[in-house]
């Protein structure tokens, strides 16, 4: 199955094609088609997953064994703790095999998702048994790659497919699949929300005049993004991610006939373009930097080994650094994210937790070691892809206080969310931000069908016109949203408590100017709390407003095509925390088999990923940050609960403060970024230089094209006058008037008298004889 | 047969080859033209058999045979292509007959 996981981009991509060839005509209007090629997706990607897991393992007996062979020669004294580690642990296995198979089986439910097969239960159950030989070999492990010092040495061998695509000056230009760690869970979490957002979508836009193509442009999404993160060379990649923003851009304009959407769909789609110039800069830097290879592999083996010079890892980075600024979200490119609502609330799901939005995540986790080495991370004490991350953490968050939109409010939440993974990535966390990307795709994806469900019932999404005490009308709605709620906001034991303490223990422990990114996070966690416990306020409790307070269509509770996948990724919001929980620090008692699966198994092993250098390391986990994030989220959900539940505070403090209300202003304005990109840049670039550059266009540009013109037109008018009428003309014609003249003379002779002829030939024959005897 | 009598066939031969030649040049009628050419015909065959006797050789007697078979199909044909010009045009002047003149 893993040989052969690169179908699973093209099983959407063909299902793209048949829903746009046959969809019209299928009972369900093409539905069907998506459905069952997402279902098929996830089922396979489920599947690879499992075999994943095993391959790791295995990878890890290997290890052990030639680094026990490897110990019997030099450290005579490692060798016997290796022996010592197996029988114990052999020991440990058997009797824990009974006992942990159930919970084993719980784990893998998380893993899973609602997919958990028998079968998969007992693989987990074996994959149990390996953690405490894995731990115990740690030591062991660094020795291993220490001592291997070949060129490509893998830990845990990728799977790597690929096939020439087009050869050009040399150059392969190849197209295949890296199947690593990261690669793996993003299939899974890919598929998943994706074909809960299939199966959400039937209903929510049902009876919809472009059903058919939606449901096209939803399977060739997801089909772009799974190609995105199997891609095995940077050029891949950057197809990919072109893919996903032309589909992005299609179903961001879903509802074109109305302008503001159709302008959304473009902001999104040109945004992205600014972006996109720095991805190109990025992948040709990397391509010459590392000896002329699209290869990511090679890429990060070199990045790594130091074999490409800082400088050029440093301008690579930097202009991958503007892809993910607009592809993620990131400060100060974020601006077309919050716009990008105008699509339907299905495919915001998608874009912001599975698809869009987390390519720009991936791609920096893809080519880590680049980012790692180039921007220094682990060495200097602050870098350009923290920073990003840190404001866009603080930015996001303040936006989403002031929205009235309800999915405004959850999209700045993501971009502030999507700020926490930049930043883990920013410094060295990156088992943190892939765990946390995780682990918010899934109850961001639960938090977007919420209030999607909430505006199917209301027709709106304007939380302060038309909702409030939507609790009484959708009770299953509300609970969902609820539990996503809480976990977004890291409330213990939901999913984001364990993975935004990662990234906050992170910034604490590599220390060196890093803990101001602590302090950061901290501080976006309470505005998380609070803006959320706002929302929440503004659109389930209170008196209903609006559409929601109308007695002749009250609100109802959706069906369950929209309520099931909300079950689902709600539980997921749930379990998704405990893939990776520490077994370091106060929670030591946490059993081996248990902890930090997803580090385990996700986290890239080889030369080809920064975790071989010294300066990379996990973070640990660190109580009292656990707690003061906690007590930081209760307060912010205190203080948030007690100015709109309780009515406390200084409410009114925008009217009479001239200070508060300019910060109001600021925040609804949107720190004037789209002011200054629609009437500073846009108009600066239409007024006096686009009127400059029309002058120089018209005298100078022009001056020279039409000077070319006009010098072509007089030559050719010479050449035509003197050399083609003058000489060439004059040897056709004439050969032509020779030929008639000849032929004219010739005529003559021809009289048609036979008796001439006979004259003339005795005449011939006469003087032949002549000259005959003359001769002779 | 010595030179002498050979000379005399030769001067016969020439001077109805001239005839003929003659004949076929000047003559308006076709029929005419015809018969002018079996005169050369006729000329070469005194040639051909005059060298024959006077080497001794029957050679020359067999090609004036050959010649003489070969001149009959032509006469045929001519004056078949002679008869169909007079039925068409109820003359068989060769002056009138310049169809060819390019």
């Amino acid at each position: 199955m893993l040989d052969i996981a690169w179908v699973i981009p093209l099983i959407p991509a063909a299902s793209f094609f048949l829903i746009l060839l046959f969809g019209k005509r299928m009972p369900f209007k093409g539905a069907e088609i998506g459905i069952f090629a997402l279902g098929l997706c996830f089922a396979m990607a489920v599947v690879t997953n499992v075999q994943w897991f095993q391959r790791v393992d295995d990878a890890e007996h290997a290890a052990h064994a030639t680094s026990g062979a490897e110990a019997t020669d030099e450290h005579a004294a490692s060798d016997a703790a290796t022996t010592e580690h197996a029988t114990e642990s052999h020991a440990d296995a058997e009797g824990d095999e009974a006992t942990e198979s159930p919970s084993s089986a719980a784990e893998e439910h998380d893993e899973g998702g609602a997919a958990a097969e028998g079968g998969a239960a007992v693989e987990e159950s074996h994959a149990g048994d390996d953690a405490h030989e894995s731990d115990g070999g740690e030591d062991d492990h660094a020795e291993a790659g220490g001592a291997g010092g070949g060129h490509t040495e893998f830990e845990v061998e990728p799977v790597r497919e690929s096939i020439t695509w087009w050869s050009s000056g040399g150059i392969d230009f190849s197209v295949g699949m890296l199947l690593d760690g990261p690669a793996v869970m993003m299939l899974f979490v890919v598929t998943l929300i994706s074909l809960l957002v299939h199966i959400y979508s039937t209903d929510y836009v049902g009876g919809d005049r472009r059903y058919t193509h939606y449901f096209a442009f939803l399977s060739l999404f997801s089909a772009s993004m799974l190609g995105l993160i199997m891609s095995e060379n940077t050029l891949q990649l950057l197809t990919c991610w072109e893919l996903v923003g032309l589909c992005s851009f299609a179903l961001i304009g879903h509802w074109w006939e109305e302008k503001p959407n159709s302008d959304a769909a473009l902001k999104a789609f040109i945004t992205n373009r600014v972006g996109d110039v720095g991805l190109i800069c990025g992948v040709i830097v990397l391509f010459f930097g590392a000896g002329q290879t699209f290869d990511i592999v090679t890429i990060n083996e070199m990045a790594v080994s130091g074999e490409i010079s800082h400088l050029v890892l440093l301008v690579g980075a930097c202009s991958l650094l503007a892809a993910v600024m607009s592809k993620s979200g990131q400060f100060i490119l974020h601006t077309w994210l919050p716009d990008a609502m105008a699509g339907p609330t299905p495919v915001s799901a998608l874009i912001h937790a599975a698809t869009m939005v987390v390519a720009g995540i991936f791609m920096v986790g893809r080519l880590y070691p680049v980012f790692f080495q180039g921007l220094s991370i682990g060495v200097s004490g602050v870098n350009l892809l923290a920073v990003i991350g840190g404001v866009t953490v603080i930015g996001g968050a303040g936006l989403a206080f002031v929205q009235t939109d309800i999915k405004k409010v959850l999209a700045y939440s993501t971009v502030s969310q999507l700020g926490y993974m930049a930043m883990a990535l920013g410094v060295g966390a990156w088992t943190a931000a892939f765990f946390h990307l995780f682990t918010h795709a899934m109850f961001k994806a639960g938090l977007f069908l919420g209030s999607g469900s909430v505006a199917h019932s209301v027709h709106s999404f304007d939380m302060k016109e038309h909702m409030g005490g939507m609790k009484r009308f959708m009770p299953k709605t509300y609970w969902t949203f609820v539990i996503s709620t809480g976990a977004l906001i890291g409330l213990f034991p939901l999913a984001c408590f364990w993975s935004k303490d990662e990234i906050l223990a992170g910034a604490e422990q590599l220390g060196t100017g890093y803990t101001a990114f602590l302090v950061v996070g901290l501080i976006g966690a309470f505005m998380t709390a609070a803006y959320m416990t706002r929302c929440v306020y503004l659109t389930f409790h209170g008196e209903p407003r609006g559409h929601a307070a109308d007695a002749a269509h009250p609100p109802h509770e959706s069906g369950p095509r929209i309520v099931v996948p909300l079950y689902i990724l709600s539980g997921m919001a749930v379990l998704a925390g405990f893939t990776n929980l520490p077994n370091t620090g106060a929670l030591d008692f946490v059993p081996d088999s248990w902890a930090l699966r997803f580090e385990h198994f996700y986290e890239p092993k080889g030369e080809y990923f920064p975790s071989v250098l010294d300066t990379f390391s996990h973070p640990e986990f660190n109580i009292g940050i656990a707690i003061g994030s906690t007590i930081i989220g209760l307060l912010g959900i205190g203080l948030a609960a007690a100015w709109y539940f309780r009515g406390l505070g200084p409410h009114g403090l925008t009217e009479r403060n001239k200070v508060a209300r300019a910060g109001h202003r600021v925040l609804v304005e949107k720190y004037y970024l789209d002011r200054l990109y629609t009437d500073i840049i846009v108009g600066a670039v239409k007024g006096p230089i686009a009127k400059a550059a029309y002058w120089f266009n018209q005298k100078g540009i022009d001056g020279v094209i039409n000077g070319a013109g006009t010098a072509a037109v007089r030559g050719g008018q010479f050449v035509y006058d003197k050399i083609d009428q003058g000489v060439v003309d004059t040897i056709v014609n004439g050969s032509g008037a020779a030929a008639e003249g000849s032929g004219q003379g010739l005529r003559q002779m021809q009289t048609g008298r036979v008796q001439q002829y006979a004259a003339l030939l005795f005449a011939g024959a006469a003087i032949l004889a002549g000259i005959f005897i003359i001769v002779i | 047969m010595d030179d002498l009598l050979l000379n005399q066939f030769l001067l016969l031969g020439a001077v109805l080859f001239c005839l003929g030649v003659y004949g076929v040049l000047v003559r308006r009628n076709a029929v005419l033209v015809l018969m002018s050419i079996e005169l050369i015909l006729n000329a070469v065959n005194i040639n051909l058999i005059a060298f024959g006797a006077w080497r001794g050789d029957v050679a020359g007697s067999v090609f004036a045979l050959f010649v003489i078979a070969i001149a009959a199909a032509e006469v045929g044909v001519g004056l078949a292509i002679v008869l169909l010009i007079y039925r068409n045009r109820r003359s068989v002047d060769l002056d009138d007959i310049a169809e060819l003149k390019g």
